[in-house]
């Protein structure tokens, strides 16, 4: 076992699904020789030959098409689209035709495919490169998206990603790529597509989080603690389908929940949570449903990023809100 | 700049010559029925030209047959065909079972001849699974985003060649109006970058919905389009089924040895309207600009030179077409027949594994549907 920064623990991933199965492809642009921009899949080239790990022209659309139209010959593709942002260019692919192929055939061909991208503010980026776009993809039936918040579960999630015959969106948080490292396992593991993770324990209110906000809701927890507050703090990791069996049970126990997310608050992940929450056990709750999200506007320019990510002391802020209520 | 100074780029005859080697449509027949091509013609014996003028009388009775059905609303949205056989026919009979073919929604004749039943394309027109559902695995659904199924050749012929399969290609169809999606060029250019085996048809018909084809692009030809993408291209009548065929065997020829993609564009027309749904063409074009296309029809040319050789008559012709008649109205029950659809099913087929809301979904249109 070796410390491993969240992005090296998605290259041994990705190293790992290539060595088990010949008709994995990796492509996208500047993923072969060059390694990717951030290095994500930096030597698999060299490893398996431009045959499987390869560049492509610019254009995020062709990239589906050729996601969609190697899995109609029996290939299982890892595309990698370079930023969220250019997802727009690539909706139709995605949204479109991947995520309903395998209903408009009835089930008799797979769509394989685990399409990887970056995303998440907070490093400055340019315009687009940041955004939480995951909204657009949660409301499409056929398609999974998963996005881990730490190492470990990198690489076991890239792992059942690209195993798994059902499209999948995998998210990788630009900031989390080397700002945190973890002991992960050099043999192969798996973390299972549909279900949410309780990352730390607790009796008076439940922080319900995702990607790099989970470390937001980690240490607001900690500050909380210092009052004597127990948070229990749940990671989704899979933003649809939504593990509602592990917040609810949360819930069972605590009486009391916050949801954070980084994107807006507008229609988003946590409006989808809250709402479950709301339908199935508002009886269990003693105080309402806390949120905690960027406000409704666009993504905010780089130099102000901090003043608009909701961070520890938002979410600290909220939970006193509703504990105290 | 001083006056009288030389330009060191003469953009006006650029402008005015780059089309030049795209113009010259490949014909065999020419719209009187005379042949111009002997020597092409010749590598045709008798039966195959004969099958030619089988499968356009085919697929005009398809589509004459289809607009009765439309009418009688035994149909959904169904694309009508008439003006298209030659190019249509001529292309499809080009290529080999093994092939992968990417149609579009005015596809369904190319479809039926390349493994789906008629009653199958019924099926798809009425919105039924198993319309989407085909005996001959090289072959998707008709594509209704105009564009996505040349992006989705790409992945195919560079499928095709990662597995090796040498005789086998991706053959895809779009029309004019289609020429002008990103998707045209990003598709043609990725199986260019990689030398993949496909062949692009793009059905020059005039017309994208009421929007001629002079609107979608200030290009000469849509050929010549393909120069931008390192792509071989050719003009070809597209109402001269020996022509279109030839050019499309050469076409598959060259693709699946090796040379990557080729891209072909059928001067054709379309007689009908854009869809059963019933658009009206005189909105949108005059008496004036039809007849000269109806009087180049791609039937009444290969008859006369079936006539003049002495292998077609009248007699045979309208026996044919009782026959095809016979097959599609056997076809329509064989759609209507049918069972019915349920949410369940469309539940499972949504994702490999369900997701648990979509179980618990499955589970109470199970119980509804048991009633």
């Amino acid at each position: 076992m070796a410390k491993m920064t969240y992005i090296k623990a998605i290259t041994s991933g990705l190293d790992q699904v290539l060595n088990d199965d010949p008709k994995t492809l990796i492509f996208g642009e500047d993923v072969g020789k060059n390694g990717g921009v951030f290095r994500t899949t930096v030597g698999l080239q060299d490893k398996y030959g431009e045959d499987r790990v390869f560049d492509t022209p610019l254009a995020e659309s062709g990239i589906l098409g050729l996601a969609i139209g190697l899995s109609l010959t029996g290939w299982r593709p890892i595309p990698e689209i370079q930023f969220m942002g250019f997802t727009f260019e690539a909706m139709d692919g995605i949204v479109g035709q991947l995520a309903r192929d395998h209903y408009r055939f009835g089930g008799q061909k797979k769509f394989p495919v685990t399409i990887r991208t970056p995303f998440g503010g907070g490093t400055h980026t340019a315009e687009m490169h940041s955004d939480n776009l995951e909204n657009y993809f949660v409301s499409t039936p056929g398609l999974r998206v998963v996005t881990p918040a730490n190492p470990y579960d990198a690489k076991g999630l890239i792992i059942s990603a690209v195993e798994s015959d059902d499209p999948v969106l995998f998210m990788e948080n630009l900031k989390l790529y080397r700002s945190m490292k973890d002991e992960v396992p050099d043999d192969k593991y798996t973390v299972p597509l549909d279900s949410a993770k309780v990352v730390r324990e607790g009796s008076d209110i439940t922080l319900v989080a995702y990607s790099a906000e989970v470390n937001e809701a980690l240490s607001a927890a900690d500050a909380l603690a210092k009052d004597n507050i127990s948070a229990e703090v749940i990671d989704l990791r899979s933003l649809s389908p939504i593990d509602t069996d592990t917040v609810f049970a949360s819930i069972d126990k605590t009486h009391k929940v916050v949801i954070v997310q980084e994107a807006q608050r507008m229609a988003g992940v946590g409006a989808i949570v809250a709402s479950d929450i709301a339908e199935e056990k508002i009886m269990s709750l003693d105080a309402p449903i806390g949120r905690v999200a960027a406000p409704d506007s666009v993504y905010p320019f780089a130099q102000a990023e901090g003043d608009w990510i909701p961070n520890a002391d938002d979410i600290e802020a909220k939970a006193r809100e509703i504990v105290n209520y | 700049m001083a006056n009288g100074s030389k330009q060191i780029v003469d953009f006006a005859k650029i402008k005015a010559t780059m089309a030049d080697p795209y113009k010259h449509p490949v014909q065999v027949i020419d719209r009187e029925g005379k042949v111009v091509d002997p020597d092409t013609l010749a590598k045709y014996s008798d039966d195959q030209l004969v099958d030619f003028m089988k499968k356009m009388v085919w697929e005009r009775t398809l589509h004459e047959q289809t607009m009765n059905f439309s009418r009688q609303g035994r149909l959904g949205f169904y694309a009508p065909t008439a003006g298209e056989e030659a190019s249509e026919m001529g292309s499809v009979t080009a290529f080999k079972e093994q092939d992968f073919l990417l149609p579009a929604y005015r596809d369904l004749p190319q479809m039926i001849q390349h493994g789906a039943s008629v009653a199958k394309g019924f099926l798809w027109s009425k919105g039924h699974i198993q319309g989407n559902q085909y005996d001959n695995p090289n072959m998707i659904f008709p594509q209704i985003i105009i564009g996505a199924q040349y992006v989705e050749t790409a992945g195919v012929a560079l499928g095709i060649q990662k597995n090796g399969d040498k005789d086998r290609v991706a053959f895809v169809y779009t029309g004019d109006g289609g020429t002008s999606q990103g998707d045209w060029y990003e598709g043609i250019n990725f199986t260019s970058a990689y030398q993949a085996p496909a062949v692009f048809f793009v059905q020059n018909n005039g017309w994208a919905i009421s929007v001629p084809r002079r609107k979608q692009t200030a290009a000469e030809t849509l050929a010549q389009k393909a120069v931008a993408m390192g792509v071989p291209s050719v003009q070809v009548d597209g109402m001269d089924i020996v022509a279109v065929h030839e050019v499309a065997k050469e076409a598959r020829e060259f693709a699946a040895a090796g040379n990557g993609p080729v891209v072909i564009e059928t001067l054709t027309y379309r007689y009908g309207a854009h869809s059963s749904a019933g658009d009206d063409p005189s909105r949108y074009r005059t008496k004036e600009e039809e007849k000269p296309w109806f009087d180049a029809d791609p039937l009444i040319r290969m008859r006369k030179v079936l006539t003049d050789k002495k292998l077609w008559s009248q007699d045979q012709e309208d026996k044919l077409v009782e026959e095809y008649k016979d097959e599609f109205k056997n076809a329509m029950k064989e759609a209507e027949a049918a069972p019915a659809q349920k949410v369940s099913d469309f539940l499972k087929w949504t994702y490999d594994v369900p997701t648990p809301a979509v179980k618990k979904q499955i589970a109470e249109f199970e119980a509804k549907e048991s009633k």
